[in-house]
């Protein structure tokens, strides 16, 4: 080691929340302590406060309408985007999560890798989940009878606590890729890779506000999350059973769609479709054949 | 002219004894100004005193719709929020005012059938200005005519940018008498000085004074209409040009900041300016108004969250 380098003083990074295509700190000055796998500090992370999950919903909110309205396939785009901008930076996740979750370089890498794929696999779905779950329905008139999956809205999810990349990406992209924007609260104990993917979505030409990544309790903001007017459903994955009944009971007053925390043992199995189903509205349209004319004219 | 300003009699003589008047008014320490607006935006409202805010800045709203959009069908639902402006909560006061373009009033009056909301409308070629006097005349006097119970003029900026301040002065005093019904009573006078076009704080505090000096029962900011309309800084100037009026001549004259507030936020750092400037005399929507259109969805929503503890969204206030 040169001596230049030996004296040169070490550059720490500010780990920030991602809210609005912004990175903000927390509006109340708040932070909290994040340490390794064995207890060593690692970084300060944003302790966010429940006016920051407020100005998410609001971002998110403001998304809404570009990012549902956008067409499946330049959601697809951007999603593979998300895939090929992770992938330049893999070297930097593998790290933290391996500093997070205490894993080897090989297992971390494995855990990196299959949480990129899980962003491909995703931006295929895009474009396809409408043929799947919806479709012509057969009734009994001269109407053409549609069905077509609209996604719910603003999603509030707290994300896994253990799996702390994986387990997130496997939250929000099946949450986004329908075209809802949501609210993620990332792990308590491991927060900076979720951090980081905040990077690397502002770097993917996904709209800010579509993906807001707060840091801190979710025992805190979830009550607000659950009772809030304007967010239409929550994704209660990483809520324990206490924080879960009580975000439930709190969602019910205005008819909040819930998806209950399942057990997951293996966050890089097949994820199926629940996911991204959980979060769709159907939506039928009646339209008339073009059979109705009363002189017998086909239009 | 009222006996108590006879102390500013000879001011307004000649335009040249106005000018000379005008340019001896100190000047305004801009850095100083904002800075004072700033700070005093950033006092903490929370609670009691944040629900006490919130009801107060709702009773202060000039409820407005001025676009060339504007049906009948638009002025009758925005009266219907004025008078109600929460319908699941029997319990938010009405604004004070719908303000609207002349050849609305008269829809507007129908559709308040009577309620305690006042019908302010623009005149006098709003939003430049740039009529013959004839036409503000008649602009003023058909508003009037059709039951407004305030009138929004605008100066003609281009006269007072020019230099022709008397001209500027002469403009309000004639509105002011063409405000005069039928019977004697008359409708209360806002001078709109536009301050976005004004270019300087100097000139904000020289409008100001002409606006006062010609008889104004308000001065307002702007229009709504341009790229700078009502901020902290030249509310508080104008602002302090109403409280050294009134400790002149014992005339009170009311400040109707207007375009551009948008938020709670926005609207409880104003009234601070209103109560640390010239005080409580002022806390009352006779004498301080917002001119808004979306100020009362926020507000309404942050009434709900404090009334109920939960966040409250857009879906539950209406679309205007």
């Amino acid at each position: 080691m040169s001596e230049s380098s030996a004296t040169r003083l070490n550059v720490f990074k500010t780990y920030k929340l991602y809210v609005g295509g912004k990175f903000p700190r927390s509006e109340s000055g708040r932070v909290y302590e994040v340490s390794d796998s064995k207890g060593k500090w690692l970084a300060n992370a944003p302790l966010s406060s429940r006016k920051d999950a407020r100005d998410a919903v609001v971002a998110a909110r403001k998304a809404f309408g570009g990012w549902s309205g956008a067409t499946a396939y330049n959601r697809g785009q951007i999603l593979y985007r998300i895939a090929e901008m992770l992938e330049g930076r893999r070297e930097q996740f593998v790290r933290e999560v391996g500093e997070a979750e205490g894993l080897s370089k090989s297992k971390a890498g494995a855990v990196v890798d299959a949480a990129i794929d899980r962003w491909v696999w995703y931006a295929g779905w895009t474009d396809k989940i409408g043929q799947i779950v919806g479709g012509a329905n057969p009734v009994a008139g001269p109407f053409f009878n549609l069905s077509t999956p609209e996604p719910t809205g603003v999603v509030t999810v707290i994300a896994p606590q253990d799996s702390s990349f994986l387990g997130l990406v496997s939250v929000i992209a099946p949450v986004i890729a329908t075209g809802n924007t949501v609210v993620v609260i990332a792990s308590e104990k491991s927060p900076l890779p979720a951090l980081s993917l905040g990077e690397v979505l502002a770097t993917s030409d996904l709209p800010g506000g579509v993906v807001n990544i707060l840091s801190g309790k979710a025992g805190e903001m979830g009550p607000h999350l659950a009772s809030h007017q304007d967010v239409n459903a929550i994704d209660l994955a990483g809520a324990d059973p206490v924080l879960a009944k009580e975000l439930e009971i709190a969602a019910a007053d205005n008819l909040k769609r819930v998806l209950r925390p399942q057990p997951v043992d293996d966050w890089s199995a097949d994820p199926g479709m629940s996911r991204m189903t959980a979060f769709l509205e159907t939506k039928t349209v009646w339209h008339p054949t073009g059979s109705l004319g009363a002189g017998g004219s086909s239009y | 002219m009222p006996t108590t300003l006879t102390a500013f009699a000879d001011v307004t003589t000649s335009d040249s004894a106005l000018r000379r008047f005008l340019h001896g008014l100190p000047g305004v320490d801009a850095v100083g100004l904002e800075a004072r607006a700033a700070s005093l935006g950033t006092r903490s409202i929370k609670t009691t005193a944040k629900a006490y805010a919130i009801d107060l800045a709702i009773s202060m709203i000039d409820l407005t719709t001025l676009e060339g959009a504007d049906t009948p069908g638009k002025v009758r639902a925005l009266s219907a929020k004025a008078v109600n402006p929460d319908p699941t909560d029997r319990t938010t006061p009405m604004t004070a005012a719908v303000c609207v373009y002349p050849d609305m009033v008269a829809t507007a009056k129908a559709a308040l059938n009577g309620a305690d909301v006042k019908i302010a409308s623009v005149a006098t070629a709003f939003p430049a200005g740039r009529a013959a006097l004839p036409v503000k005349l008649a602009d003023t006097r058909d508003a009037v005519a059709a039951g407004a119970d305030e009138i929004d003029m605008v100066i003609d900026r281009g006269a007072f940018l020019a230099g022709r301040y008397l001209e500027t002065y002469e403009l309000i005093r004639t509105i002011k008498e063409a405000c005069v019904r039928e019977d004697g009573s008359a409708a209360r006078l806002k001078v709109i000085f536009e301050t976005g076009e004004l270019s300087t704080y100097d000139n904000i505090r020289r409008a100001s004074w002409i606006g006062m000096l010609a008889g104004a029962d308000f001065i307002k900011t702007s229009t709504g209409k341009v790229g700078v309309n009502a901020t902290p800084a030249n509310t508080l100037l104008m602002l302090e040009a109403v409280r050294d009026f009134r400790a002149q001549t014992g005339i009170q004259i009311g400040v109707k900041p207007a375009g551009g507030i948008r938020t709670t936020k926005d609207a409880i750092k104003f009234l601070v300016l209103v109560n640390e400037t010239v005080g409580e005399d002022w806390l009352s929507n006779h004498w301080f108004r917002f001119g808004a259109s979306s100020l009362l969805n926020d507000l309404l929503m942050q009434r709900q969250k404090l009334s109920t503890g939960r966040y409250s969204g857009p879906d539950y206030v209406t679309v205007d």
